[in-house]
């Protein structure tokens, strides 16, 4: 469980890192915490012939709350910068992000495991890919041809594969709008495992604590994590406040009879079924007391 | 044991005196190990369950850069690894391992090159170079496809794919007795693959020592001398010519007491290349290609009378034990253990049992922490329960009304079991459960539609085989009884030498708290000596929760010796006879004057420097050798685990909220170390009762990789275990200890599985496979509402 | 190594890695991992390999003071940074009080996956003091063992803060 040779590349900036892969071409592939590409590597998974280490790019390494109540990312922050940044940069909008993080494999994985390097590896279970895709995050891409942003709704292609083009590098990720009652929530046999499935859910509330809608996105049910339309349309229903509990079982049952999930050694297609009504429920509920 | 001395540090916690050069990263495992020009060994391994080699293609990997070589079987020309047992061709199916596989593969995995490299990265280039080519044949991956007619199979020899059979019990009329029985059960289970896991995987450093005219063998195993003999075999050298040297060992749990090929080819190429050659197995390959264990299935039924009282047990069992037998235990460990011992801890009047093995493409088993225990108990207690339910009894009670009570017990398994706590330890463990509340907590949930469950499991562990025990199971190759030395020197330091070998059960301590206790000597200067085989003058390592109770007393015996001699010359010095000192920590002194005395140390200064002064025919220096050997049915620790589950409707997830332990291995020299077994074996247990498996698809191919689909539980998943002590000594350990190092696993998946069915009871759905999953258990949830 | 993509795979680098506050040269090839260099380019054994993939957590060590795993890092990567192994928790023979909670609570046994353990909890007391029982657990099972059933870590773990905290109150 050796990797393969590589050359070793270090970025001075993201532009340059952007020229180099531009320049080493398919046989490159950018590492940046290294928490998802290293271990392929040992097992010889995956075999760049070039790494371009962007892991010392400090300039990439921020979380900026902004003026416009938007929050944007350095793609190298790391997943424990947001588990413990300040109320001031994080705010209850965001809160969601932040709680999320615990689900993130184990506290050695987030020292070093970066936002950034999450969503471009896009896997679908991964809890950044969920979130912005619940959040209709938007992807700042850098390429040699300069910078292009992607919304989340069209970055993830399923099976690792991303809206990213070889030679570019992911360096921002914009949370548009806050999200003040929101709740990522999954289930894995083990602490820390992948999701089995996993699920996130954002309300929208009225003045009075009324639901009036909301957002469902779903992880480990698709190659690449999905809205639920059809639970969404549940929680465009609405319902007074106190009065939501059969509007989130709704939902739940919605997300799950309009799944398709995969049938895999870590669970059957009814089996991942049931997690999404359990673990809608429960994300609805969450928010809810956000 | 001397009165004068003991009972100082036997029976006290004392600090392990592993632990400082463990925490501070001084300890020396295998992989610690750098020799100079030393190369490094991976093999090439078969990407094919089950064919014919029709050929090795190695030039390319010569080619590789940083390549120093790379052999394989033909160019090594090894005797192979021979397990057998004293039985008949019907009963027993020799099979011989290759250490280099040679015209046929027989797993995924199997090793069929040797490449030596300058590093381990260069030697995975090497790999990726060799050519192999097969005729592939139809993999058998499943003991019922093994048994099938017509089945393929994987040794020639063995029809029907059986290397083991045999029917050990067969009461005479058993099957009137189930005919007329009020109450028969039936328990049919099938139990996950595991892996042992060690966490450090198995590895080696072999190097020739020009000097002594030998082989250096440093490798992390469980029985050092076992491995020089297999080595010597293979390689063709006399025993005396191969010296097997165990650094720190970070675990075996049975995976390590068995000689493994890797090793044996890593010192031929040492000897072959005339540098040193280390072999350090990785994660994938221990996962797959090392030896796992515990793939078996039960058919049992059990009768009872109107009242709970058992009358017979009729059972069958199945163990999958992969593609070749284990030296030296054979492919029989699986299925002779469950024979031998299923009753547990019940007055059985009647028994049957036949017992198989059968070989598949799988990559072949070796004892693991319990060997068959787990599940034997595991089926039992489930029959036990389940005759609780059919007859409305309450599950403690129907066990209460079948342990055996009076002791010494000889069971219709003609095992003769010395005395223990069965019924005061399930006592005491519902009765901790009842006081907590636990049953008013499970009765107060149902009412709310939760689930919660309590299980309990009863059983005992039979600890310290003798030779007459295993010689009884038919074994050629027949472990038993242990060497030790004890040596004193000219300032009264103390060191022992014991054929036990610790890999995490605190030897250096424990059994130094035996001879110091025995010497009356300060435990800081008694030091133990294991895993050289230079050094130590033969053993059998350790493994069946032996070392205590046959090493322990075998250290025992020889400082009892030393002390004598201590007392011989001390009393001459003292111008006494001997009948006329007594020993004291430190001292010889005169029974009628003690202030009249002689030091060790003064003893120690006639024994080596002034021995002029010895007694007449004294021999000079203070040593003793003694051995020790268990000839009747050994030792039983015994204990009670009870558990409470609450089942989460809508994940399935299985929640351990309790886990009461209440042991009894006798006396506990180090109860702090006994507890640790205990948790750590329980750990082990819940792995496999709920998460760790290896399966394989249809073409052999095994599903567990990487640790993200072997499921080793965590922190988060393991429960804290509350431990209570009961103890009932054993007669024939000088301090009373029996052995304590398997317990914990052989109880818990028993008491899990109960505590999960207690818990679905409302639902009339029973599970009784293991690993249980959450799937499962969610599907079991939903059938019933 | 190279921002111009000319170099050719067999470059091997010349790394600093500042390892327990002492700087070491070294040339390796890129792809040794952190944990290789460590134990068999410096010598410092005391960590230890497990999977090789990220999961066990028998490497792990501090890099800029926190916790990470030392397999799923190259070297070429640590430079910069400042590294502390196992060997650095002891000062001299005497054991640091993270080690001496370990031993009294028998929280190893073979003592394969203890300098992970250690590391593990050195940098979460760290940047936590304070913990409670359930966060440090959801922390221990970060890494395996197969010895112990953890909970005589957590214990350990959980009596070691305790205790710092007795010794610098101003931390609660």
């Amino acid at each position: 469980m050796k990797p393969a040779p590589f050359a070793y590349h270090r970025a001075r900036d993201a532009a340059g890192a952007a020229r180099l892969l531009a320049e080493l071409g398919d046989d490159a592939k950018v590492i940046a915490g290294g928490q998802s590409l290293v271990p392929m590597m040992s097992f010889r998974l995956a075999r760049p012939g070039h790494l371009v280490d962007i892991g010392g790019l400090r300039e990439l390494d921020y979380l900026r709350a902004e003026a416009d109540g938007s929050l944007r990312i350095g793609a190298l922050t790391t997943h424990h910068a947001v588990e413990t940044a300040p109320d001031g940069v994080i705010g209850p909008g965001f809160r969601v992000l932040r709680d999320a993080m615990s689900w993130v494999g184990h506290l050695p994985i987030r020292t070093r495991g970066t936002v950034g390097g999450s969503i471009a590896h896009g896997d679908t279970t991964a809890e950044w890919c969920l979130l912005a895709v619940l959040l209709d995050a938007e992807l700042t891409a850098l390429g040699p041809h300069g910078r292009r942003v992607i919304p989340a709704a069209e970055f993830f292609h399923g099976f690792y594969t991303t809206a990213l083009e070889p030679d570019e590098i992911l360096v921002e990720i914009t949370f548009p709008a806050p999200a003040p009652h929101a709740a990522l929530t999954e289930f894995a046999e083990r602490r820390g495992d992948f999701a089995i499935v996993s699920t996130a859910v954002s309300l929208d509330l009225g003045p009075a604590g009324e639901v009036r809608g909301g957002r469902v996105a779903l992880g480990g049910v698709a190659p690449a994590p999905v809205r639920s339309p059809e639970a969404e349309a549940v929680l465009a229903v609405g319902a007074a406040a106190g009065a939501e509990a059969e509007l989130f079982t709704a939902c739940a049952h919605a997300a799950a009879a309009a799944a398709d999930p995969p049938h895999d050694a870590n669970g059957s297609a009814a089996y991942r079924r049931t997690l999404i009504r359990t673990l809608v429920q429960d994300a609805c509920e969450e928010a809810m007391t956000r | 044991m001397n009165p004068a001395t003991s009972g100082r540090l036997v029976g006290s916690s004392v600090r392990r005196r592993e632990d400082p050069r463990l925490l501070t990263g001084n300890g020396r495992f295998v992989d610690d190990i750098t020799l100079p020009g030393m190369l490094h060994a991976q093999f090439v391994r078969s990407t094919v369950a089950h064919a014919a080699v029709t050929g090795i293609d190695l030039d390319a990997v010569r080619e590789v850069r940083g390549v120093v070589a790379a052999f394989d079987a033909a160019d090594l020309a090894l005797g192979d690894i021979s397990a057998r047992l004293d039985r008949p061709l019907h009963e027993f199916v020799p099979t011989d391992m290759p250490i280099l596989a040679r015209d046929r593969v027989r797993y995924v995995g199997e090793p069929l090159a040797v490449v030596v490299a300058r590093d381990p990265y260069a030697a995975e280039d090497g790999i990726e170079a060799a050519k192999v080519t097969y005729d592939v044949m139809t993999p058998v991956v499943s003991d019922t496809q093994a048994l099938a007619s017509g089945a393929p199979r994987v040794h020639e020899a063995a029809a029907a794919n059986t290397l083991v059979d045999v029917a050990m019990f067969a009461t005479e009329g058993i099957d009137d007795v189930f005919a007329a029985a009020p109450c028969v059960v039936r328990v049919r289970t099938k139990t996950g693959r595991q892996n042992a896991l060690p966490l450090e995987t198995r590895g080696a450093v072999a190097a020739w020592d020009a000097k002594e005219d030998q082989l250096v063998l440093h490798t992390c195993t469980q029985t050092p001398h076992q491995v020089r003999t297999v080595a010597a075999s293979c390689l063709g050298l006399d025993e005396r010519a191969v010296r097997v040297v165990v650094p720190d060992m970070g675990g075996g749990f049975g995976q390590k007491c068995v000689v493994g090929r890797e090793e044996i080819a890593a010192a031929a190429a040492a000897l072959r290349l005339g540098r040193p050659v280390k072999w350090i197995e990785d994660r994938k390959d221990a996962l797959t290609a090392s030896f796992l264990a515990r793939e078996q299935r039960y058919d049992v039924r059990a009768a009872f009378d109107a009242d709970g009282a058992i009358l017979a047990i009729d059972a069958d069992v199945v163990c999958d034990m992969g593609a070749y037998s284990c030296y030296p235990f054979t492919a029989g460990i699986e299925p002779l253990m469950a024979s031998a011992e299923m009753p547990s801890v019940y007055k059985v009047p009647a028994y049957r049992v036949r017992g198989r093995a059968v070989t598949t493409n799988k990559a072949p088993t070796a004892p693991y922490r319990g060997v068959s225990r787990p599940q034997y108990v595991m089926v039992v207690e489930r029959l036990m329960e389940r005759a609780a339910r059919e007859l409305g009894l309450d599950a403690v009670e129907i066990r209460r009304r079948n342990v055996i009570t009076e002791f010494p017990y000889t069971g219709i398994n003609r095992i003769t079991y010395d005395p223990g706590s069965y019924l005061e330890s399930l006592d005491l463990c519902e009765r901790v459960l009842k006081d907590e509340g636990w049953y008013d907590a499970r009765d107060a949930a149902r009412r709310e539609g939760r689930h919660l469950g309590i299980g309990y499991s009863c059983f005992s562990e039979r600890t310290g085989y003798g030779s007459t025990a295993f010689a009884a199971r038919k074994m050629r190759v027949v472990p038993g009884f242990d060497i030790a030395e004890v040596r004193m020197d000219t300032t009264g330091a103390v060191t022992v030498t014991s054929g036990t070998q610790n890999h995490g059960q605190s030897h250096e301590t424990t059994l130094a708290q035996i001879v110091a206790d025995e010497l009356g000597v300060e435990l800081a200067k008694v030091r133990l000596h294991q895993g050289d085989t230079d050094r130590v003058t033969y053993g059998w390592g350790t493994f069946a929760s032996r070392s205590i109770v046959v090493g322990g007393s075998a250290v025992h015996r020889a400082a009892a010796k030393l002390g004598d001699k201590l007392v011989e010359i001390g009393a001459h010095l003292l111008d006494a006879k001997p009948g006329e000192v007594e020993r004291v920590p430190g001292r010889i002194r005169l029974r009628d004057a003690p202030e009249r005395a002689v030091t060790y140390a003064d003893i120690a200064d006639a024994a080596y420097l002034r021995s002029h002064l010895l007694p007449d025919g004294a021999e000079p220096g203070l040593s003793a050798v003694a051995s020790f050997d268990v000839f009747d049915d050994g030792t039983f620790s015994n204990a009670t685990h009870g558990v409470v589950v609450e089942l989460h409707e809508g994940t399935g997830r299985v929640e351990i909220l309790r886990y009461i332990c209440v042991e009894d291995c006798g006396v506990a020299v180090n109860p702090q170390v006994v507890e640790g077994q205990c948790r750590g074996g329980i750990a082990q247990g819940i792995a496999g009762a709920l998460f760790e498996q290896i399966t394989y698809d249809a073409q052999g191919e095994p599903s567990a990789t990487s640790f993200m689909d072997y499921k080793v539980p965590t922190a988060w998943e393991i429960p804290d275990v509350a431990i209570h002590h009961l103890e009932t000594p054993c007669a024939f350990t000088s301090t009373g200890a029996k052995g304590a190092g398997e317990g914990g696993t052989i109880g818990a998946p028993a008491a899990v599985l109960n505590a999960v069915n207690d818990a679905l009871a409302p639902t009339g759905v029973e599970l009784d496979d293991t690993p249980v999953t959450p799937e499962t258990v969610q599907r079991a949830l939903e059938n019933a509402s | 190594m190279t921002e111009t993509g000319t170099a050719s795979r067999e470059t091997h680098l010349l790394l600093t890695l500042d390892v327990n506050g002492e700087r070491h040269e070294l040339v390796v090839e890129p792809r040794r991992t952190l944990v290789d260099v460590l134990r068999h380019d410096l010598g410092l054994t005391g960590t230890h390999v497990g999977c090789e993939h990220g999961i066990c957590g028998a490497c792990t060590i501090l890099a800029d003071g926190r916790p990470v795993r030392a397999c799923l890092m190259f070297a070429a990567q640590a430079e910069g940074m400042a590294l502390r192994t196992v060997e650095s928790l002891a000062d001299g023979r005497q054991l640091g009080d993270l080690q001496q909670a370990f031993t009294e609570h028998h929280a190893l046994q073979c003592g394969f996956c203890t300098p992970g353990f250690l590391m593990l909890a050195e940098g979460y007391l760290a940047e936590t003091p304070d913990p409670a029982k359930d966060e440090i657990r959801e922390v221990v099972a970060a890494n395996l063992c197969r010895c112990t059933g953890y909970q005589p870590i957590v214990e350990a773990i959980e009596h070691c803060a305790a205790r710092r905290r007795a010794r610098n109150p101003k931390e609660k």
